[in-house]
């Protein structure tokens, strides 16, 4: 599905190198998980996969289902299949959740060449995606994220998520800012989404999110690289004796 | 003061390239006096204060600058779907084929043309002294230009209210029209009615409008000014607001080698209100844009509200001015004004200079004024993408929550939708 290999990127401005060599595969229907602490380049490897500005790759590659996305634009990766939820989501005065949401899907469809889906399907398919993460008609109508707290930005992030149905998933410390309840609606929402012809990448800080959203493999990232690689039990280490050992274990 | 020979011969060149129409005792005399008026303040110039930001020279040339004819065809009209008295101006000449039969329920309406040779009637008492009153304290030469020389026009009585919204087509057949129309209109108490406006008019257009609101009179004003990119237009609009009055106008840009929109606005009874926006849309590429709101709003009354609220879009080397003041006279207690420009350049072509004024002689007076520049935001441009929106359409997204604010002034819904549709398409269109 996603194929990383020895991706090396640097500030475009500072010309200070963040991912040092990293390599990485995620197959259809399973779920990678990306530790590390705070700075280790976790950020930069989702906003370089999804084509945000700034950043220069130097070395290696980064294929989606065979396709090197590294050259797309970023709406061009999006109707390819890749989706970024966003660790700090943005808010957009004056353009509507809901008008932003049917843009959005439309636009990929568009791109695929598909038809668009007509605004009543579209209303249709909106409340029933937003009821199972409990998000209200007052919160579609509003523009987006704004005046949203921590949680429901996080919600709204799995929403759009579930409304477009990508093939390959990267969630960005989805789990920042959430409380128990939140957590287990976000964890709920995004493992609906788990199938078969699904990847995803969870980049989180602390365990707890793998708690919910179990994890196939689990990766820790130091200094702009994947120091270690293992199953579930990876992330129970990091719980229980912190990042020091495996650090400098690496080392 | 005397006038530097250079704006005297500016003038009167001005003055002697017109006709002067003659008609009834009291419109000649109207003519005279404005002329009068003229001679006193001379034609402006570049050097002048109030037109520091826009160069005025090819609204006071002799001639209308040449100005290419632009294809609408495939556009769709604006308020193409709205039920309204239809009155339309061919380069500044009024075309009874095309227009709708000046009859409707509440509303006188006559044209100026005709009214001008009538020896009696209502609109002199209005005619030209509006205008007049509005030359002080700044002197606006080309709306008193307007009144010794126009046309034609519509005059407009509301006695009631209105079934349907007044509307004034202005098309553009001709390279090199130019057009100078003046409508009076007077909205007697309890009456209220919605002038539309639209269509660039002609190569050069020079509009004046007096509205005079009688107490608890309501007048709604929406105006579209085309797409047509090579128009020059001077349009001054004279507003008295008497008590309990309220007085609400919106205006749309789109393209225009020049446009400067003045609004004076005098309130002078007490719990009045005055809306004014704006949303101006202009992209270099093809045509120079320059656009200039000029506003100036005096609160006489107590308990008043006024606002304006302007903003521009701006590209390839579009410019925008907005002069904008509010001035309370120590009677205006308990004043509200507010004042907000603001402008998105979408590149480091366009330029936007605002010259916001608060000048306050009440003590209990509420006022508040802003004006900002800025940039497109990149992380929201960023997001958009990242979930499939092109780079043009995110774009488009957030020009029309830019301009949102200006756009909510607009208080019938189906006119705020209409404009609103017609911005999308036009943005739309921008883009094939
Ligand atoms: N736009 C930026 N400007 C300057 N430094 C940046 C920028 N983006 C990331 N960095 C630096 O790159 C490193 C990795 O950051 P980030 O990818 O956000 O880490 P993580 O998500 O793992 O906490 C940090 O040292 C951070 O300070
Ligand atoms: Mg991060």
């Amino acid at each position: 599905m996603l194929e990383i290999k020895n991706l090396h990127v640097e500030l475009e401005e500072e010309g200070k190198q963040i991912l040092k060599g990293v390599d990485l595969t995620v197959e259809a229907g399973k779920v990678h998980a990306i530790m590390g602490p705070n700075g280790s380049g976790k950020s930069t490897l989702s906003y370089v996969l999804s084509g945000r500005d700034g950043y220069s790759v130097t070395d290696g590659s980064a294929t989606l289902l065979g396709e090197d996305i590294l050259e797309m634009e970023p709406e061009e990766r999006a109707a390819a299949g890749l989706f970024l939820a966003f660790q700090y989501p943005v808010e957009i005065p004056g353009v509507g959740n809901m008008t932003f949401l049917r843009t959005a899907l439309n636009a990929q469809r568009k791109l695929r060449g598909e038809d668009e889906v007509s605004a009543a399907d579209f209303l249709k398919l909106v409340r029933e995606k937003a009821k199972t993460l409990k998000i209200d008609a007052e919160m579609l109508k509003r523009p987006v994220n704004v005046g949203f707290s921590g949680g429901e930005k996080k919600r709204n992030e799995i929403l759009q998520m579930a409304m477009l149905e990508p093939k390959m998933c990267i969630l960005d410390e989805t789990d920042s800012g959430l409380d128990v309840d939140a957590m287990k609606l976000v964890s709920d929402g995004v493992n609906a989404l788990r199938d078969a012809g699904r990847g995803f990448l969870v980049i989180t800080h602390y365990q707890r999110l793998l708690d919910h959203i179990k994890p196939d493999v689990v990766h820790i990232m130091s200094d702009g690289r994947i120091i270690k690689t293992g199953g579930p039990e990876l992330a129970l280490e990091v719980e229980q004796n912190g990042y020091a050992d495996l650090l400098a274990e690496a080392v | 003061m005397a006038l530097a020979q250079a704006r005297i011969d500016l003038t009167e060149t001005r003055i002697a390239a017109y006709d002067l129409p003659e008609g009834a005792t009291w419109a000649n005399e109207a003519r005279h006096t404005a002329l009068t008026r003229l001679r006193a303040m001379g034609l402006p110039t570049a050097r002048d204060e109030y037109w520091k930001y826009t160069n005025p020279a090819e609204l006071t040339a002799p001639a209308a600058p040449e100005a290419a004819l632009f294809d609408m065809s495939k556009d769709r009209a604006v308020f193409a779907d709205i039920d309204r008295l239809k009155i339309v101006f061919v380069d500044g000449v009024f075309d009874p084929n095309q227009s709708d039969d000046l009859h409707l329920e509440g509303l006188e309406i006559a044209r100026l043309s005709e009214v001008m040779k009538t020896d009696i009637h209502w609109a002199m008492e209005l005619y030209g002294h509006l205008e007049t009153h509005g030359q002080d304290p700044v002197a606006r030469p080309l709306a008193a230009l307007n009144t010794g020389f126009a046309t034609d026009g519509v005059v407009i009585r509301a006695t009631g209210q209105v079934s349907k919204p007044v509307s004034l087509i202005y098309l553009h057949s001709s390279e090199t029209s130019d057009a100078v129309l003046h409508h009076v209109i007077r909205v007697e108490e309890g009456a209220e009615m919605t002038l539309l406006e639209q269509g660039p008019a002609a190569a050069r257009f020079n509009k004046v409008t007096e509205v005079d609101l009688a107490p608890t009179a309501r007048f709604h004003h929406i105006r579209a000014q085309g797409r047509d990119h090579a128009r020059r237009a001077v349009t001054h609009s004279f507003v008295r607001v008497a008590e309990e009055a309220q007085y609400k106008s919106f205006t749309l840009t789109c393209n225009g080698v020049l446009t400067r929109n003045e609004h004076v606005i005098d309130i002078v009874g007490d719990n009045a209100v005055a809306h004014v926006a704006g949303a101006a849309l202009g992209d270099g590429k093809r045509a120079e844009f320059h656009h200039d709101d000029t506003v100036f709003v005096t609160h006489r009354g107590e308990a008043c509200e006024s606002r304006q609220v302007f903003k521009k879009v701006l590209r390839n080397g579009a410019s925008g001015v907005f002069q904008g003041k509010i001035l309370v006279t120590p009677s205006a207690q308990k004043t509200d004004g507010y004042q907000i420009s603001q402008a998105l350049l979408l590149d480091e072509d366009s330029t936007f200079l605002a010259k916001p004024e608060l000048e306050i002689y009440a003590d209990d007076v509420k006022c508040s004024h802003g004006s900002t520049t800025g940039a497109i935001d990149e992380e929201a441009l960023f997001y958009l993408r990242s979930r499939g929106v092109d780079h043009a359409s995110a774009t488009d997204l957030l020009v029309l929550a830019f301009i949102a604010e200006a756009i909510d002034e607009i208080e019938d819904e189906l006119l705020r939708a209409d404009i609103a549709a017609q911005l999308e398409l036009w943005l739309a269109r921008r883009r094939d």
